[in-house]
């Protein structure tokens, strides 16, 4: 029940700091969580000054100066930097975001940069994300039909299509997820709010033929009812989502169906 | 993550999830402390003004009131609801945070018979006062 040590790796010390600015008219200080799997060595925040002239506006754009011109050695995942991806999810300035949809200038003070909070870290902002992967796939994100195929595309109406609407753009990031006390602490069983949203999303989907079975997999006070509406979820999602609506939906399905 | 998980495990990650499968339960629970929530609402209204009612009176006043049958019933229902909702909210605060499966159990085994038996004790004392035995 009590644990009196800390996990491995819990004390986070203080690194390198080095100062790229050379005395430019902006310069930014960044600190940035490093720890890799190799040397080691407990995690560690390293300090890098950089001038803000030399980079675009956002984060990404900062942390990709960083790498190709200051430490190579800093990893983190990005790909489309235009927030449609959802790679380069991490904790900026205490709120979990993507770092190319952030601005700099949005932040006061230093940019304190660490990895998703709560996941296994794979290196340095690189969370390890196979258990969230699993979650996704245990509630079949795609459509499942009892029906014979049809021979020409499944019909749906202009209104059920707008059911859909808020849950489609999610780009699964998993900020909301790991903005979750409840998945923090229960994430082994809990499927957390981006999962649940996806869940929703083939749920309330009219070509579905298999809501019941999908309701069925979520009946469970684990999987479902380990959110307690904190909302740090709703609050989290960088592409302004409502995964916390989404599963009191869910939970009003369940009650329907009694 | 959570302290369950197990990185050493060679189990596949969706094996991990699947687990032991849904538990086909935990919707009764959360209508049920929906339901006792509302519920305390007015009871609870009711129970304050009735003892703000009764500041300063003595004891004869106040087992005079509790002797009328509405207050009698209000009483054991606030007794009995509140002791619903609090058994209930307190085994998904034990099921959040206790993560050994033995001292999880105890807790709840502890939680629900303290909670009946404090419950039962109320509602004796109600009707003890009620049909002043």
């Amino acid at each position: 029940m009590v644990e009196f040590n800390l996990p491995a790796n819990s004390k986070v010390g203080v690194g390198k700091t080095i100062n790229a600015a050379n005395g430019a008219k902006r310069a930014k200080t960044f600190k940035i969580y490093r720890w890799s799997p190799e040397d080691g060595q407990n995690p560690r925040v390293d300090t890098y000054i950089v001038d803000l002239d030399k980079f675009g506006p956002m984060i990404l754009d900062a942390i990709i100066y960083i790498k190709n011109n200051i430490d190579s050695t800093l990893t983190f995942r990005r790909s489309c930097r235009e927030g449609i991806c959802g790679s380069c999810a991490m904790n900026i300035d205490g709120t979990n975001t993507l770092a190319c949809l952030k601005a700099i200038e949005d932040v006061k003070g230093d940019v304190k940069i660490y990895p998703l909070p709560h996941m296994p870290v794979v290196k340095d902002l690189v969370p390890d994300l196979k258990h969230i992967y699993a979650q996704l796939a245990s509630i079949k994100p795609w459509l499942q039909t009892q029906s014979p195929a049809p021979s020409r595309e499944r019909l749906q109406s202009p209104e059920d299509r707008a059911k859909l609407d808020g849950l489609y753009e999610c780009i699964l990031c998993f900020c909301c997820s790991t903005s979750c006390p409840s998945y923090w602490w229960n994430g082994d069983r809990y499927l957390g709010p981006s999962i649940l949203l996806q869940a929703y999303r083939w749920i309330v989907d009219s070509r579905d033929e298999m809501t019941g079975e999908r309701l069925d997999n979520l009946e469970d006070p684990f999987r479902l009812y380990r959110c307690h509406t904190i909302m740090n979820c709703t609050k989290a999602c960088p592409k302004g989502l409502n995964p916390a609506k989404a599963i009191a939906e869910i939970k009003k399905l369940m009650v329907v169906r009694r | 993550m959570s302290a369950n998980l197990s990185n050493k495990s060679l189990r596949t990650p969706l094996a991990e999830v699947r687990g032991l499968g849904s538990a086909k339960y935990g919707t009764e629970h959360w209508w049920h402390q929906r339901l006792s929530a509302i519920a305390l609402i007015p009871l609870t209204v009711w129970f304050v003004f009735g003892v703000i009612r009764h500041l300063g009176a003595d004891h004869a006043a106040f087992t005079a009131w509790l002797q009328s049958p509405f207050s009698a019933l209000m009483m054991v229902l606030t007794i009995g609801v509140t002791f619903h909702h609090a058994v209930g909210g307190l085994q998904v605060v034990i099921e959040d945070y206790v993560h050994n499966e033995w001292a999880k159990l105890a807790a709840i085994i502890a939680v629900k018979f303290l909670g009946f038996a404090l419950a039962a004790a109320g509602i004796i004392a109600v009707l003890k006062i009620s049909f002043g035995a």
